[in-house]
């Protein structure tokens, strides 16, 4: 099944995250990663959503979403037409006999080191989903002790704002 | 006091200048009465209490306080399915609250337009696990169209009008208002009309021209069309458009157990109720049609059988206010978004004008389903044990009572014999559970019809497993003089369950004789069980004293009347289309001998 990027215009309001997640999971679709936040416009907050469903159930899932009086608008972005990325913290093994071989692994990617032990640095990674596994390879021979990562992130590529048209009078 | 006579639904904001302020359980009472209630269903608690106070003063709105929020949220509902109203129910927290879920539910699956007010403890208690907390709105989210956590007493006008308007516009459904007691407690400015803020509720009405004009040239060039009509059609009270279409373009017409006198039973384009126990001229037109004209029906799988082999020849045209409807479970080929009152009259006029005043002659179709309908007409065997059928007390109830009466069924056997065997010829006249198929439902939904519509006849036509679920309503019922009537069809079981036990697990009735008919030790006598409620309790058992039973009941206008017609335990169910295969299985069966082979799924 295709992965698709759900960008969830929405109200800033309690249980709203336990709405569109309990959906998703009521019409038996899994969230592959997802990620909230503000928007520009106070008071509306946006939600990324990756969902691995093929394209009629995932027009079911978009018109229940829909109907959910707290959602204002849904779009789905297509990789081509949009920016996406992750975010990703990885603590990486790093002692005095391979330090440098994870900083060149690290500079190569255009990383940073955001911390450092005497054992492990913990690095910040940003791109879309082939570089951060390609990252992810490239340092796990040193060993990787601990790793978060953000749900993906994506704005539509252009001028237009998914907040247009919605802010009415 | 400002805006006294604002009773249509508020839009913009108000001043505050001037408002005068109340107490959030005030706000809660004023609100109401500012939109039009007249009764509300409901019993008091704890965090609910303040409201209560304010509750007794007014005098706009009668409060009738259930035995049972059970019965208040099915009450509300009835209330709303007889009236087109909105049905308002009020319970306290914790399990005053869970009580109301089954009803919230009900009403979620069948689209009634339902608001429920419930207390919540105090906001600086939330999360400690309080006495009589519960997380209400967090426990209805899958079950309510929305839901409001109000912890501030000024909210309280907002949240309430905007609950009333999500439940009754677009696709009505229940919406729930908790709001703490600290909220009810506190004093805020009361503004009215209050500013209702729903930038992601915009739910169409208006359909496209264009899906209009495509699907009157499908209707036009159709050879087998059937109007596939749910209960949609009595939601938008859009019975009197249906009409127009469906006798400007001569097409048959079924009704869904949801649509039953959303068309005359008595018009002869009417074939009857589809579904799995639906009449076989009805079943046979949607499967062999080319073309189902659906309008405010969902293809549930009760009536499309297995979906996949539903209607295989026919193209669809598929109109439902709910967007998330369409190509839900069958793809529609001509979807329509839109209220259907709005579209039935834009789609007759397109359907004329596609057809230029030639109709199109769809007379070999006609000729087919009429020999369906001579050679499978509804009807039933005699009982195989002598005892009274359970068929023959439901026609008679609908025949010395009439269309002008309201029907609310329970769940099981005795409602699809009520969907049958009553007579419907008009919309909001038939109430039952469809969707979640709540036993329970009959008692305490033809309690609210009746406060809705006192000058009507209501009947709950119930079963003894359903009745059992319920009746503690019959207090409220004699208490607040709402004389209803109710026919127990006394199978001694769980029929329907019993049916199946029958058909598909060689007749090992496990669990189902509930003991109170006939040859067993009834418990509980509902003669008795009636007269303890106050009631008029008859008992039949022989054909011969059905009509005067009845006539008796019609005449008793004191109180309210309770018959216990015990009937054969062994009656069925019929024409039955076995779970999970094709609608083209339909099983006809007026004998009671079928032999059902366990079917593929």
């Amino acid at each position: 099944m295709p992965s698709h990027v759900l960008s969830l215009l929405v109200e800033d309001k309690p249980g709203l995250l336990t709405r569109v997640a309990g959906l998703f999971a009521r019409r038996g679709f899994n969230i592959e990663s997802l990620a909230v936040g503000v928007t520009e416009v106070p008071g509306l907050s946006r939600i990324t959503v990756v969902v691995d469903v093929d394209q009629l159930p995932l027009e079911q899932v978009t018109k229940q979403l829909n109907k959910l009086v707290n959602v204002i608008k849904i779009v789905e972005l297509d990789a081509t037409a949009s920016v996406q990325r992750e975010h990703m913290l990885v603590k990486v093994r790093a002692d005095n006999a391979n330090r440098s071989n994870v900083l060149e692994v690290v500079n190569l990617f255009r990383a940073h080191i955001v911390d450092y032990a005497p054992d492990a640095v913990v690095v910040e990674v940003t791109g879309d989903k082939g570089k951060i596994d390609a990252f992810l390879r490239a340092v796990e021979p040193f060993g990787i002790r601990e790793l978060a990562q953000s749900g993906l992130l994506a704005i539509g590529r252009g001028g237009k704002s998914i907040t247009e048209r919605v802010l009415r009078g | 006091m400002p805006a006294e006579t604002a009773t249509a639904l508020p839009r913009p904001p108000a001043r505050t200048a001037s408002a005068p302020v109340l107490t959030g359980a005030q706000a809660v009472v004023r609100s109401l009465e500012l939109l039009g209630v007249t009764d509300v269903f409901g019993l008091p608690g704890g965090a609910i209490l303040p409201v209560y106070d304010p509750l007794m003063d007014t005098s706009e709105i009668r409060h009738i306080l259930v035995r049972h929020e059970q019965g208040a949220g099915h009450a509300a509902e009835g209330y709303a399915a007889a009236s087109n109203k909105i049905g308002v129910a009020i319970a306290t927290s914790g399990p005053g609250a869970t009580n109301l879920v089954t009803a919230i539910a009900d009403a979620y699956m069948d689209s009634v337009p339902l608001v429920c007010i419930t207390g919540q403890v105090f906001s600086t208690l939330m999360g400690t696990d309080a006495f009589q907390e519960a997380d209400i709105v967090g426990i209805t989210m899958p079950i309510t169209k929305h839901s409001f956590l109000v912890k501030d007493a000024q909210d309280i006008p907002g949240a309430i009008a905007a609950a009333f308007e999500v439940a009754s516009t677009g696709r009505p459904g229940p919406v729930l208002v908790d709001i703490t007691k600290d909220a009810q407690q506190a004093e805020a400015p009361f503004v009215w009309p209050p500013k209702i803020d729903l930038p992601g509720y915009r739910p169409v009405t208006k359909a496209h021209g264009k899906q209009i004009q495509a699907a009157a040239q499908l209707i036009a060039e159709a050879k087998k069309p059937v109007l596939y009509v749910g209960g949609g059609i009595i939601r938008a009270r859009a019975s009197e458009e249906l009409l127009s279409l469906a006798e400007s373009t001569g097409a048959p017409v079924v009704t869904t157990l949801m649509a039953r006198g959303a068309f005359p039973d008595s018009h002869e384009q009417h074939l009857g109720m589809p579904g799995m126990h639906g009449t076989v001229p009805a079943v046979l037109a949607l499967q062999e049609a080319d073309l189902l004209i659906t309008l405010g029906a969902r293809f549930d799988d009760r009536v499309t059988g297995k979906a996949a082999l539903f209607a295989p020849h026919a193209k669809v045209i598929h109109v439902d206010i709910d967007p998330a409807e369409i190509s839900k479970i069958r793809t529609a080929d001509v979807p329509i978004v839109g209220d259907l009152k709005d579209v039935l009259v834009d789609l007759d006029a397109a359907f004329r004008g596609a057809i230029d005043g030639a109709r199109p002659d769809i007379s070999e179709w006609w000729s087919f389903l009429d020999g369906l309908r001579s050679e499978f007409p509804l009807g039933y065997a005699p009982t195989s044990d002598g005892l009274l059928a359970p068929q023959y007390v439901i026609q008679r109830i609908g025949e010395l009572t009439g269309p002008e009466g309201v029907y609310a069924a329970g769940v099981g056997q005795h409602q699809m014999w009520a969907a049958q065997f009553i007579k419907y010829e008009r919309p909001n006249a038939w109430l039952n559970s469809g969707g979640a198929g709540t036993m329970g439902y009959a008692v305490p939904a033809a309690m609210g019809a009746k406060v809705a519509e006192p000058e009507r006849t209501v009947w709950a036509i119930d079963g003894d497993g359903c009745f059992q679920m319920t009746n503690q309503e019959l207090a409220t019922c004699a208490i607040n003089n709402i004389p209803i009537k109710v026919a127990i069809i006394n199978n001694s079981s769980l029929g329907m369950v019993r049916q199946w036990q029958t058909l598909f697990y060689d007749g090992r009735y496990s669990h189902t004789n509930l003991n109170t008919g006939h040859g067993s030790i009834r418990i509980p006598d509902f003669v008795k069980l009636a007269e303890a409620y106050g009631c008029l309790a008859i008992r039949v058992e022989k054909e011969e004293d059905v009509d005067a039973a009845i006539k008796t009941a019609l005449e008793t206008d004191d109180r309210p009347v309770v018959i216990d017609f015990v009937v054969s335990a062994d009656a069925m169910v019929w024409p039955m289309v076995p779970q999970g295969v094709s609608n083209s299985y339909v099983q006809y069966a007026r004998d009671h001998s079928p032999a059902f082979g366990e079917q593929e799924d």
